[in-house]
Formats: structure tokens, sequence, C-alpha cells
């Protein structure tokens, strides 16, 4: 018999304006298992959280632990009741010690108010050794990398005794080799007896760790699963409620003329000199590792940041990109790779979002023409399915995909030549990835030629009909097409790695 | 929209804790009030829009109660007329704090075109130019403040601290450090004339907050003011020219701080270097308590007019009831606070 559960939630509903982001989910999870938790985004898992965080209280059903029913008023409360949370944003302060930050709000004292550095590095420096850490207690957060910065976080939750431990996304931001160290630290951790709850969208990463799964959609608990159960398709279909049909099916299309022709190309740093062209009807994968220049690559083309040398040429004839809006113009459109920070303006209504390309060209003497911009956001935001209480809903509440969709629905308003995708589908869940291949797929039959970026090798070799290859600034090489070399993971890594 | 297979969706389901019976009933139960959200939505946006206007009620009733001169016709006209240069004032400050600026400089550009206007006015044969005058200065260096924003790249704080210091010191030198009169000045009608009984300096204000709110919430170039306020990354990176729209909420602001220095040299038929001062205080209140993000994005002029009244009703009722002016400067301050502390409160449900 399995343990008695330490976490159990029993159908709790949590209600926002406009929307019920929990319809009454359940989860129960045991000491000594990793039980992750999937659905796509807008599934409800984020809100289940910060109910266990104590950050929201829930609207009905109950949380329960060690079977003893439990109210978080506050974070504090969760966090004294044995629940640590590592949020997908980290927590660290940058300017603090690793010791304080551990510390953080409950400093040792000496005589009642001397912070005692000693004995917090002391202590902290336990807890490091037990986690394998390679810092020191008393390093700067800020010199440390993202994953040490984690580390932090979890010595954090070790450190308050939390029995139950809530990880968000945890490799986001981690290389492979960092990932491969977490994953070590959670087994510990399992061993050590902790319940811990593992949200992720990277399925390969559940099937690696978990325990146990449960899946929620739309604000409902679907179903959970044991180990041997665990089916990538089967559990696709629970988080996506229908059948997957092949996930990258496209019609590869007859390739037209020549739109854009990139010569040379380069900021003399980061971008040393690049070029190619892209066709009508044309999905060009832009592949390699971070740092080798993609997204530096496409800002330039698309005249975000200031070119050193080169030109872009479009239908032939030699175009001067100064601002982005010179490449707006010009038909160029980019959907950027942080969709928060650069893509959607978060305070204004999906309407605007959508429409903030056409306001001009819509309007007469500068004044807008709402009707006809509610028209074409409508039309936008239903042909891509945006799921939003209303178009009037600010997009700052939307999940990421949705968000997504507003930023693809803005460039589609304006019918560009040439659209570039900075990694379209990161952070964006099953459904609506495939809602997009299916858009691109759409985009190259009206005949609009696809820059593609992405650090997903699958999706790279699933959707598109060229890949090109950067490496330090450079493009190395390219597969499939005219190159005679078939697209497929392999060749994509030779020449991104060199090897 | 994906619902599909709710007997597959089922057969997942493990009859662990939640009963299914509770979940289906509990589907078409949400549906039916689909359509309520967008009437939620709207009661929200008019709450948003109502903002401080509670606040502002409040604070006439209580003074209608505490003192009997200020419940009149007379001196609600009074009211807004001392409102009326800080509401002008104000309404440029909106735009600039909109694009999560801000502009330190309004009053010392208040005092420097209130000098030239009155200076111009003196002069025999373009006399009639002292309000175009006046006006173009402030437009100018409010285009130059921005400038030096949206190109040189300086934070709009520092930027306008320093326009402010410097401002202030061309104002006195403009002045000669003297106080320049003008007893027959050709605009004394902006500052004293009334239309009926409404003040052109009332109606001028009241003009400004309508022009702005058209701009704003009518126009592209408003929706881009939000958008460079909102994320000014996403809004380069969508082709909106953010430079542009900078010089344009800068350049508002010193042709509103012009108007402003018009309306109040024309009201008191004379100026000296040290008009102005303090003002930028009282506008950027005025934003604040209408509501205002201070980091921009959010916001509306008509919120900006509300604040400018708080400010002004708190300055008239307190002085009716003979508070001395270190008191109504606390009871000011408090009230400022007070405000934006029920702003929070009102508004933390909505993150």
């Amino acid at each position: 018999m399995p343990a008695n559960p330490v976490l159990e939630v029993r159908r709790v509903t949590k209600s926002f304006p406009g929307v019920r982001a929990l319809k009454g989910v359940s989860l129960t999870v045991r000491p000594g298992e990793i039980h992750a938790l999937v659905g796509e985004n807008g599934a409800g898992k984020s809100t289940l959280m910060k109910i266990l965080a104590g950050a929201y209280r829930p609207d009905g059903g109950q949380v329960f632990l060690d079977g003893k029913p439990v109210h978080f008023h506050t974070p504090h409360e969760a966090r004294a009741a044995g629940i640590g949370i590592i949020y997908q944003e980290l927590t660290v302060a940058p300017n603090l010690t690793v010791a304080e930050n551990v510390f953080l709000g409950s400093e040792p004292r000496k005589f009642g108010f001397i912070k005692d550095t000693a004995e917090m590095e002391r202590r902290t420096q336990e807890v490091l050794d037990r986690l394998g850490a390679e810092f020191k207690a008393n390093r700067r957060a800020a010199h440390l990398s993202v994953a040490e910065q984690q580390q932090i976080e979890i010595a954090r939750a070790l450190f308050y005794r939390n029995r139950i431990l809530v990880m968000d996304e945890p490799t986001a931001a981690l290389s492979d080799r960092e990932t491969d160290r977490l994953f070590d630290v959670v087994r510990q951790l399992r061993a050590d007896g902790l319940a811990i709850i593992y949200i992720s969208h990277r399925m390969a990463e559940i099937y690696d760790l978990a325990d146990r799964l449960s899946v929620f959609r739309d604000g409902e608990f679907v179903g959970e699963l044991e180990r041997p159960e665990f089916a990538s398709e089967r559990v696709i279909e629970m988080m996506v409620g229908r059948r997957l049909e092949d996930f990258y099916k496209r019609n590869k299309m007859a390739v037209g003329d020549r739109i854009i022709e990139v010569r040379d190309l380069g900021d003399g740093e980061r971008v040393k000199s690049a070029s190619f062209q892209l066709r009508r009807g044309e999905v060009v994968g832009l592949a390699g590792l971070v740092g080798a220049g993609r997204t530096e690559l496409a800002r330039l083309v698309f005249g975000a940041d200031k070119k050193r040398t080169g030109d872009v040429w479009l239908d032939g004839k030699k175009l001067t990109i100064d601002h982005p809006l010179d490449a707006v113009r010009a038909g160029i459109g980019y959907v950027p790779e942080d969709r928060k920070l650069q893509g959607v303006f978060l305070q204004m209504s999906c309407r605007d979002n959508i429409a903030m390309n056409i306001l001009g060209r819509t309007a007469t003497l500068g004044v807008l023409n709402f009707r006809s911009i509610n028209e074409r956001a409508n039309g936008q935001a239903k042909s891509l399915r945006v799921r939003a209480a209303s178009l009037a809903t600010k997009a700052g509440g939307l999940s990421g995909g949705n968000q997504q969709k507003l930023l693809l629905a803005r460039w589609l308003e304006i019918n560009p030549r040439v659209l570039i995708l900075d990694e379209p589908t990161r952070g964006v869940d099953v459904g609506s990835k495939a809602e997009i291949y299916g858009l691109i797929q759409q985009l190259v039959e009206k005949g609009m030629g696809v820059l593609f970026i992405s650090s997903e090798l699958p999706e790279i070799v699933g959707i598109c009909d060229r890949v090109l290859v950067m490496r330090e600034g450079e493009i190395t090489g390219e597969v499939g097409g005219e190159s005679g070399m078939e697209i497929n993971q392999q060749n994509i890594m030779k020449l991104a790695t060199a090897l | 929209m994906i619902r599909e297979l709710p007997d597959q969706a089922q057969a997942y389901r493990r009859s662990t804790t939640p009963p299914l019976k509770a979940m289906a009933t509990d589907n078409p139960a949400q549906a039916a009030p689909a359509n309520n959200v967008a009437h939620r939505e709207m009661i929200r946006g008019l709450i948003q829009l109502a903002g401080m206007l509670p606040v502002l009620i409040l604070i006439c009733v209580l003074f209608s109660f505490l003192t009997p001169r200020f419940w009149s016709v007379g001196n609600g006209i009074n009211v807004v007329r001392q409102a009326s240069i800080n509401i002008v004032l104000a309404a440029g400050m909106t735009f600039v704090i909109l694009t999560g600026g801000i502009d330190l400089a309004v009053g010392s550009v208040l005092g420097v075109t209130a000098v030239v206007s009155v200076l111009v006015s003196l002069m025999p044969g373009i006399s009639w130019a002292a309000v175009p005058i006046a006006l173009l200065a402030g437009l100018a260096i409010g285009v130059a403040t921005g400038a030096l924003v949206a190109y040189v790249g300086l934070v709009p704080f520092i930027a306008t601290l320093g326009t402010y210091t410097a401002l202030r010191g061309a104002a006195y030198l403009v002045a000669n450090g003297t106080t320049v009169i003008n007893s027959s000045i050709s605009f004394a009608w902006v500052g004293n004339d009334s239309v009926w009984t409404i003040p052109w300096l009332v109606i001028i204000a009241l003009l400004v907050i309508l022009a702005s709110a058209f701009v704003l919430h009518r126009t592209v170039l408003g929706v881009h003011v939000y958008a460079v306020g909102g994320n000014i990354q996403a809004a380069r990176l969508t082709g909106i020219p953010v430079s542009l729209v900078l010089l344009f909420v800068y350049g508002v602001s010193g042709l509103l701080s012009g108007l402003a220095g018009v309306m109040s040299a024309s009201r008191l038929y004379s100026a000296s270097g040290k008009l102005g001062e303090g003002f930028e205080l009282d506008a950027i209140a005025a934003v604040i308590l209408g509501g205002t993000s201070f980091s921009g994005g959010t916001g509306t002029v008509f919120g900006t007019l509300i604040g400018a009244l708080i400010i002004a009703v708190l300055n008239n009722g307190l002085t009716l009831m003979n508070v001395s002016f270190f008191w109504q400067l606390v009871t000011k301050g408090l009230v400022i606070i007070l405000a934006a502390t029920l702003d929070k409160l009102r508004t933390r449900g909505q993150g």
C-alpha cells in the first residue's frame, strides 16, 4: 500500500472576474513521490499552485495536509505549514549573498539585533553541501548562474524543512547539463521523503522523472496516471481532449519566386556575415545553439538593431531599414522571442493588441475607426481561436498560448510578405502549438515566406522545408532543399556544433 | 472549444476523489453566465472610469456640512477657476506620465512663458503676438525636452530636472529679477472675462481636457501613447515610431505649460521669475490622484480632471473654514496619501 497522502486537494474551485480558473480540481500527493502536474496553459496549474502557496484563497473545496483541513491566509502560513514553492521567475535578491538569500526575513541575530553572518553562512553551507552545490554560502547571488540561483531557492525550501516542494517549470532556463544536475537533486529530495509537485511542459522530463502524473484541462482534473501507464500519446490526448493527428503534418508546397534576399548582413559582433534567401510558400528554419546569433540575425533583418554590413533585398529591390517601422512598411513582420517583454501590451485590450498595426490604415486623419477595428480584430480572434472572455479583456489575463495568438493576429492583419517567428511555441501549450503549426501552413499557402527560429529540433525538423544552421554568428550550412542533406536532428546538430 | 470526446476524457478520470456527477452538472451552470462576462467587464470599466469621483463627491459633501459658504454656484465656479491652471498643466503631465515619464519642468515653463508673454505684450507693434509667442516657446521647450529623452536617451526625471532648474533661472533672467507688469495687457480677457457666468479660464481648462481625451482615446497617436507606456520594447518591435511619440508627449506638456503661463500672466496682469514655483508637484499629484499609473500605460485624462478638482476643493474648503495655510498643506498631503491608498485597494483585485 502506498503511504498516506501528505497533501490532498479536494474539488477546489476558484474564479476571477470573467474566468473560472478552477472548476473543482483534485490532487493527491504522497511523501517520497515526484508528482507531475501537466496541462495546457490556462488549465489551472498556476492557480492551484498559488492556492497552495497561500497567495490565493479557494472559493470552494478544501486542501488537506496530513488529513487535516488547512486554510492559508498568507504565503507565510503556507510556508510555515511546510509547503515550499519554486517559481519559474526566481525570487533571489541579486545583491545579497547566498546565505542572506536563504535566511531572508528570518536572519539569526546576536543580542537580538546584530545579524549573525557567520552562523548564517555555516548553516547555509550545510544545506548547500547536501545539495551538492558548487558555490559557497558567502557568494553574491548576482555572480551565480540561473541554475545556481535556483539551487538557492531549493536550499531555502530545505532549510525551512518543507515537506512539499512545488516546482514550476524549473528547467525553463537551464542547459542540459544543469537540468541533469537538477534532476539528481530532485531525486535525492524524493529519497529523503519529500513530496514534489513538478509542473512542466516538457514531456520528456516528466517521463524521465515523475512517479505519477495528474492532468488538468480547462480548470478541471482529467485524470491521473501511474508511471507504468505513461505513454506520450495518451497524456497529450488527455491534455488536449482530442486525438492528435500527426502533430507536425504539413503539405509541402511548390516553392515560388524569391521574396527576400539577405546579403552579408552583420553587426560586426554577434552576427558576422549572413546571407540567405526566402521564397514564396517556404518555411525556412533557423537552427543553432543558444548564442549562435539566430535572434540577433532576425533583429538585424527587421531593423531592430543596427547593422554594420550587408543589405536586405525584397522583390529585387534594396531596402533601407533603420527602424522596425521601415521593415513593417516593406512587408516584414517579426514575432519576438520574449512575448511578455517584447510583444504583448499586457495592460491593453485584446482588441488593441491585435489591431495595433492597422490603427493607422483604418483611421481617417488619425482618428480611430472603431467599427473597422472591432470587426477586423473580432475576425482574427475568431479564426485564430483566441480564448478570452471578450475582446475588451486585458491581454495580461490571457494564457501564454493565447497571448501568442494575439501577436500572430497582429501581424496577419497587415498581411506581410515575410514573417519572422522567433521561438513562437516557447512556453505554449500543446494544443496551441498544433494551432500555430496549422497557421504557418495557412500562411505559406497564401504565398508568404516564413523564417522560423526555434530551439526545439523536433519542431524544426517537422515543419521546415529547409533549415539554415548558425554557429558563432555565421550560417554554417543548410539542410533540406537543394543541399542534398536530409533534414534530421543529427545533420542539424553536426552543423551547429561543428563536430 | 475542446470538448469533443467527453466519454474518452471521463474514461481517464479515476474514481479517486472527484465525483463525475458533480462535474457534469457543473458545466451547463457555467455556460449560462458566459453572457454576463461582457456585462461584468463593462461594469468594471465604469468603476475604473469613475475612479476617484466618489472621493471628490465625498469631500464636497463633507465641506457642505462643515462650512455653509461652500455649497453655491458662485463658489463652485470659483473652485474650478482656481483649479484651471493646474488642470491645464496636469493634462499635459498626464500624456507624459502615460508614457512612463515625468515632466518636472512644467512650473518653470509656466514661469518663463508668463514673463515672455507680458514682455511681448509691452512691445509696441508686436504686442498682439504675445500669446502665440508664449505658446510657441512652451512647445519648443517641450519638444527639446522630448528630444533629450527620445534621442539622447536621458531618463525623464533627470532630463526634466535639468530643464526645471535651467528654465527657472531663465525666467528670472528674462524678467531681469523683477516683476514685469502690464496693466493693459492685450489678452486680459483670458484671465478675467466670462461667457455668461463662466470664466474663460474654466472654459479653456475644460476644452483642454476634452481635446486631450479626444487625442488619447480617439486617435492612433493616443493608442500609441498608451502602447509606449505599457511596453516600450514591444511598441518599437511592432513598428510604432516611439521617438516621435515621446517628442509628442513632451511637446504637449510644454505647449500646455505655455498656455498655463498665458493664463497666469493674464490673470495677474504681470509675471515674475518666481511664478509657477512648485506647480509641477500639484500637477503630478492631480495625475496620480486621478488614477494614472506612475509606471505608465494606464490612466485617463478625466481622472486627472477629478484629481485636480479634489486638490482645488480641499484648498477652497479649508480656506473657507479658516484653516491655517500650514494645516492646509498637512491635510492636502494626507488626503493624497489616503486617496492613493484607496485607489490601490480598489484596483488590487484586478491584477
